[in-house]
């Protein structure tokens, strides 16, 4: 099991993941899969059957966990890119605000209430 | 002898895209957006009129892969499509490339030590496409300007420093003013302002940062060239450390060079700018 980078890494800049060559390479099974939702048939096989196009992609038990709890936090934290993941978001109906409300611990409702013109979205 | 006749830089937000296909031009919380690019577009219509863009951007995990990630990487075809990333393609021509000038890119930054990438193929996401029909109107399938697209590492670290993006735009300078037909040049750097999309952190914007870029870019462009990544990204958020392709643009210019045009606006994760500069003659 790989463990997760702490929240305040080698960077020092809290609540950041800064993607470097090992959280790259601990993401890179993540952001292969993603980075194969560009195409509209795979999108299809994708949410057809998820645990088989996980297993494809050899994903970590623990990667695939944070996908089946699609808790992207814990994502970014084994490795997952948000550029990359954005395209998996997109295939099941998540959009970057939702993403970004949870990771930041709080309701849709409450991150957009932190917005200065939430109608631009 | 070619001549680089504008310098803008550009925030490459998706969603600004997403308004633009939906039409949300007169929406009360897009309109202010599109008007602030509108003077932008009318003076690369009306008095620019540029031949050729070379426009610097990232790719978003769509064309370029962590297989075997380019730090630069440039367009040498006749052509470029528009990606699918992810939620379909959006509704924009392809581009045209100008084969002979990038070629003569390729040549001159690569014998002054930039050892790029070079692509015969390119699919372009939101990186590239954001700015292009908010600086150039398009028929549905044509642009009025040819482009030459930049790509920069500012996904993976290790990026290319801010000093080596700034010297990349110098590199381009010499290699446009080497070509000896006339042509137009604009160069577009895109990305930032401040923002930060990963994390805890995820929704920070600085736009008391923002503002100063926008002025120093113009005056002291070494002073933000020094910066290093992590001065950068405690500043501006982890994605805003792209911004360092702005410079790219601003190292291809003069020393001293004019404000067209400025227009700030934060309506949500990201400090959204264009900046319309021109060479001082």
């Amino acid at each position: 099991m790989t463990a997760p980078v702490d929240n305040v890494d080698k960077w020092g800049i809290p609540g950041t993941y800064v993607f470097d060559l090992q959280l790259s390479r601990q993401g890179y099974p993540v952001n292969k899969m993603c980075n194969s939702l560009k195409s509209q048939q795979n999108r299809d096989e994708y949410l057809a059957d998820e645990e088989a196009y996980m297993a494809k992609y050899q994903l970590s038990e623990e990667q695939k966990q944070a996908i089946r709890e699609r808790d992207w936090l814990k994502l970014t934290q084994l490795g997952g890119n948000l550029f990359f993941f954005l395209k998996l978001a997109a295939t099941l109906g998540y959009g970057l605000y939702q993403i970004g409300a949870e990771m930041r611990g709080e309701s849709y409702e409450e991150f957009m209430a932190t917005r200065q013109v939430p109608g631009a979205v | 002898m070619a001549k680089l006749v504008a310098g803008i830089g550009s925030s490459h937000v998706p969603s600004i895209g997403r308004a633009y296909d939906q039409h949300k031009q007169t929406d009360p919380a897009w309109q202010p957006l599109f008007d602030g690019y509108e003077p932008v577009k009318r003076w690369l219509a009306e008095e620019v009129k540029a031949d050729v863009v070379i426009l610097v951007y990232n790719d978003h995990g769509t064309e370029f892969f962590l297989d075997r990630y380019p730090t630069f990487a440039m367009g040498v075809a006749d052509s470029y499509q528009v990606a699918d990333e992810g939620y379909g393609r959006r509704p924009l021509p392809d581009f045209r490339g100008n084969v002979e000038f990038s070629h003569h890119l390729a040549n001159q930054l690569v014998a002054d030590e930039f050892d790029l990438t070079l692509c015969q193929e390119m699919a372009l996401d939101h990186g590239f496409l954001t700015a292009m029909p908010l600086l150039w109107n398009h028929t549905e399938d044509e642009w009025p300007v040819q482009v030459v697209p930049l790509l920069v590492n500012v996904i993976q670290h290790p990026m290319p420093t801010a000093m080596r993006c700034y010297k990349l735009g110098q590199a381009l300078k010499r290699a446009i003013e080497s070509w000896p037909d006339d042509l137009r040049v604009a160069i577009v750097g895109t990305g930032g302002l401040s923002h930060q999309l990963n994390g805890e952190r995820f929704g920070y914007i600085n736009e008391e940062w923002d503002q100063q870029w926008l002025d120093k870019i113009q005056s002291e462009p070494l002073s933000l060239a020094n910066q290093t990544h992590k001065q950068v990204m405690e500043a501006a958020g982890a994605e805003g450390g792209e911004v360092i392709m702005w410079l790219v643009m601003r190292g291809a210019m003069a020393d001293e060079v004019e404000e067209k045009h400025r227009f700030y606006y934060a309506p949500m994760t990201t400090g959204i700018a264009v900046l319309a500069l021109e060479n001082k003659e």
